[in-house]
C-alpha cells in the first residue's frame, strides 16, 4: 500500500488596511534571500526587490483623501503560468507539490522573456554584479545562493526556508512539515501583521479562510492566471482600483 | 590571394568606404564588448522593458531578411526564373541579417555562455526556444548556401577541387532552399508567437488557432511581405551606389508585384486579427482597447499608420503594373513596406512592455543608451562590410558577369 502525501498549496493573504507602507516586509525579504545592493543611480526600474509596496491614492482633496499600501511581489500564479511557459530553458518551475513558482537561477541565461510575459512586473534582472557593502558580508543567509550578474530573479516564498523546514522534518522522520514550520520572512517580520501566509489547500488555515472571505480578492483575477495571493481590503475604491475587474464590484468606491 | 572582379571600383575608393565601416564597427563592437564584460546596465532596459531596442530591430532585421528563403523558395522549388538576378544578393542579405542578429542577441542576454542550455534543456512549450533552435539550424542552412558563391571567386575557382566542390553543392541547393523555407517559415511564426502567447498581457495576447497564436502566422505573413520589397531596395540601393544596373526590370517588377499582393494579405487579415482583439480578446482579459492607446506616444494614429500608411497604401502600389512601372514608386512604396513591417515589430515589442498591467503601475517610455545605438550601429556596418566584400569579390549579379564578359 503506497502512502499518498496530501498535495500543498502555498499563498499569501496581505491585509491592505493594516499595511502601513513601512517596508519592514522588504527589508526582511532582502536579508533572507541575499538580495544584494544596487547602486544608486538603478533607480526605481532597475532594483532588486522581491517584494515591492506601493502606495496608491484615491486622488481626492483632504479630507476626503485616503492612502493605501499594496506590498506586491511574485503572486504565483497557479494556472498557465504566464513565466513557466516562455522560459526557452526551463529555468522557471511550479512545483506540482506546493504550487510555488521558482526561478533556476543556475539555468537561466538572462534573456528576460519571463520579465516581459509577466503581468505583475514582480521579475527582477540582476543589471550588475552582486555587491553588499563592506562589513556586511557576514549578514549573508548561509541557507541562500547569492545570483550572479545576467540572471532574473523574483520572490520563491522563501524556498531556502522551505527546504530547512523539509530538512528538519527528515531527520525527524517525519515526511510533512507542520504549518508553524515554515514562514516567510515577510510575513514574519511584518508589524501589523498585515502578511499570512500557509497551505490554501487546507480548509483549516488562517490563509485559506480569509482568502475565501468576502474582503479578498486578487490582482488582475481577469488575466486567468490564478495568483495565490490575496488581497483583503474593506475599502471599495481600493477594490475597485486594484483588482481590475471588467464587471461591476461588490463594494461601492468610498466618498 | 583573392582578386577582385574587373569592372569593381579602384582599391583605394574601395579602402576608403570600407574604412569609415570598419571604424563604425569597431566602435559598435567596443559597446558590445562593454556590455559582455561589465553588465547590461550600460543599456537603458530595466525592469520594466527586459527588450529593448535590440529585440525590436533584430526582429525586424530578421524579417527583412526573410527575402533569402523566401526567393529561393520561389526560385529553386517554384522555378521562378525571374529571380536568378537576385538570388546571390538574397543570400548574402539573408546571411546578413541573421548573423547579425545571433551576435546581437549574445549581447542582450545577461549569461551568453549559458545559450546552449536551451538546446540541453529545452522548454518545448516556449516560443523563444523553437526561435532558438530555427534560428540556429537556418543560419547553418544560410552559410551552405553563402559557400557556392564565395567558391565562385575567380581566383578560387581556379582550383579543381573547390570547383567541383561548388559544383556538387549546387546539385543539393535545391534541398537546402527546402529546408530553409521550413526552418524560416517556424522562426518567423514563433517570432511571431513569443508575444502572441503572453496570456498575462493583454496587449500583445491573441486568439490561438490550434497551438499558435494569431501573431504566428502574422509574423511569417508580414516576413514574406516585406522580404522582396527589401531586397528591391538594397539592389538599388547597390546599383546606385556602383552606378550600374545590377537587376533586370522584370525581376524588381516580379518581386514588387509579389511583395504587393503578400502584403495585402497580410494587411486584410492584421485587419481582421485587430477587429478579433478589440472587441473579444482585450475586453476578455479585463482591458478595453481606449486603455492602450490613451497614451500619445502610443495612440491610434500608431496603429492607422501601421494597417493603412504603411499598409495597405504600399501594397495597393506594388499590386498595380502600371504604378510599378514609375522607378520613384518602386523605391518609395518598398520602403513604406519596411517601415511597416519595422513599426510592427516595434508596437509589439515597445508597445506592450510601455503599457502597465497593474492598474497602479505607471506608463513607462524607455529610450535606447548610445551603447545600444552603437551597438546596433556595429551590426549595420558588419552587414554593409559582408554586402561590399561580397560584392567586389563574388560574382554576386550574374547580369553584371555576363555583361562583363561581352
Amino acid at each position: 500500500m503506497t502512502k499518498t502525501t496530501p498535495q500543498k498549496r502555498y499563498g499569501m493573504v496581505i491585509d491592505i488596511d493594516r499595511c502601513d507602507g513601512c517596508g519592514a516586509c522588504m527589508v526582511a525579504c532582502s536579508l533572507e534571500n541575499n538580495v544584494s545592493v544596487v547602486p544608486p543611480e538603478a533607480g526605481i526600474h532597475r532594483g532588486l526587490t522581491w517584494i515591492r509596496v506601493y502606495s496608491v491614492t484615491n486622488e481626492k482633496e483632504y479630507p476626503h483623501s485616503d492612502t493605501a499600501y499594496l506590498p506586491v511581489s511574485c503572486q504565483h500564479c497557479g494556472n498557465e503560468t504566464p513565466c513557466v511557459g516562455v522560459c526557452p530553458q526551463s529555468a522557471v518551475d511550479v512545483d506540482p507539490k506546493n504550487g510555488i513558482v521558482s526561478q533556476i537561477p543556475e539555468r537561466c541565461m538572462g534573456c528576460r522573456y519571463c520579465m516581459v510575459a509577466c503581468p505583475y512586473h514582480a521579475r527582477y534582472f540582476n543589471w550588475w554584479d552582486p555587491v553588499w557593502p563592506e562589513g556586511t558580508e557576514h549578514l549573508l543567509n548561509p541557507g541562500v545562493t547569492p545570483r550572479m550578474r545576467g540572471v532574473v530573479e523574483k520572490c520563491n516564498f522563501c524556498h531556502g526556508r522551505h527546504h530547512a523546514a523539509q530538512e528538519r522534518a527528515a531527520s525527524e522522520g517525519r515526511s510533512e512539515i507542520e504549518p508553524n514550520e515554515y514562514q516567510t520572512a515577510c510575513a514574519e517580520a511584518c508589524p501589523n501583521g498585515a502578511i499570512t501566509f500557509g497551505d490554501l489547500a487546507d480548509k483549516d488555515s488562517e490563509v485559506a479562510k480569509l482568502a475565501a472571505g468576502p474582503e479578498s480578492f486578487q490582482l488582475l483575477k481577469t488575466l486567468g492566471t490564478g495568483p495565490k495571493v490575496y488581497y483583503l481590503t474593506q475599502r471599495g475604491w481600493v477594490r475597485d482600483m486594484a483588482a481590475k475587474t471588467p464587471l461591476p464590484l461588490d463594494g461601492q468606491p468610498d466618498d | 590571394m583573392i582578386e577582385p572582379l574587373t569592372n569593381r571600383a579602384p582599391t583605394r575608393v574601395f579602402l576608403t568606404w570600407i574604412g569609415f565601416w570598419i571604424a563604425l564597427f569597431a566602435i559598435g563592437g567596443y559597446f558590445g564588448m562593454l556590455c559582455l564584460s561589465q553588465g547590461l546596465h550600460h543599456t537603458n532596459m530595466n525592469n520594466r522593458f527586459g527588450f529593448g531596442i535590440w529585440i525590436f530591430l533584430d526582429l525586424t532585421v530578421i524579417a527583412l531578411g526573410a527575402g533569402a528563403f523566401f526567393s529561393a523558395f520561389l526560385l529553386y522549388i517554384l522555378k521562378k526564373q525571374a529571380l536568378k538576378d537576385v538570388i546571390g544578393s538574397a543570400v548574402v542579405l539573408g546571411f546578413i541579417c541573421y548573423s547579425g542578429a545571433v551576435v546581437v542577441l549574445a549581447i542582450d542576454v545577461g549569461q551568453p555562455l549559458r545559450a546552449w542550455f536551451t538546446f540541453w534543456h529545452p522548454n518545448a512549450h516556449s516560443m523563444l526556444a523553437e526561435v532558438t533552435f530555427c534560428l540556429t539550424l537556418y543560419l547553418l542552412v544560410l552559410a551552405i548556401e553563402y559557400v557556392p558563391l564565395i567558391l565562385k571567386n575567380p581566383s578560387l575557382s581556379k582550383n579543381v577541387s573547390l570547383l567541383i566542390f561548388e559544383g556538387q553543392l549546387h546539385k543539393v541547393v535545391v534541398v537546402f532552399a527546402g529546408v530553409g523555407a521550413v526552418l524560416s517559415f517556424f522562426h518567423q511564426g514563433s517570432l511571431g508567437g513569443l508575444y502572441g502567447v503572453m496570456n498575462g498581457r493583454p496587449f500583445a495576447f491573441r486568439e490561438h488557432f490550434f497551438i499558435w497564436p494569431s501573431t504566428f502566422f502574422l509574423f511569417i505573413l508580414s516576413a514574406i511581405a516585406a522580404g522582396p520589397s527589401f531586397l528591391i531596395l538594397i539592389n538599388k540601393l547597390a546599383s546606385k551606389i556602383t552606378k550600374k544596373q545590377l537587376v533586370r526590370k522584370e525581376a524588381y517588377d516580379f518581386l514588387g508585384r509579389i511583395s504587393g499582393w503578400l502584403l495585402l494579405a497580410y494587411v486584410g487579415l492584421k485587419s481582421a486579427d485587430t477587429i478579433v482583439w478589440i472587441n473579444h480578446t482585450a475586453p476578455a482579459s479585463g482591458y478595453s482597447v481606449s486603455e492602450f492607446f490613451k497614451e500619445a506616444s502610443f495612440g491610434t494614429w500608431i496603429l492607422f499608420a501601421e494597417i493603412v500608411l504603411f499598409g495597405l497604401l504600399p501594397a495597393l502600389v506594388l499590386i498595380n503594373s502600371r504604378l510599378r512601372k514609375r522607378p520613384s514608386l518602386m523605391i518609395v512604396a518598398p520602403m513604406l513596406v519596411c517601415i511597416g513591417i519595422a513599426i510592427n515589430r516595434y508596437v509589439m515589442t515597445l508597445q506592450s512592455q510601455s503599457l502597465p498591467t497593474l492598474p497602479f503601475e505607471e506608463f513607462v517610455l524607455y529610450t535606447p543608451s548610445l551603447v545600444e545605438i552603437g551597438v546596433f550601429g556595429g551590426m549595420i556596418s558588419y552587414g554593409v562590410i559582408v554586402f561590399s566584400l561580397s560584392y567586389r569579390y563574388l560574382p554576386l549579379y550574374p547580369g553584371l558577369r555576363q555583361k562583363a564578359k561581352t
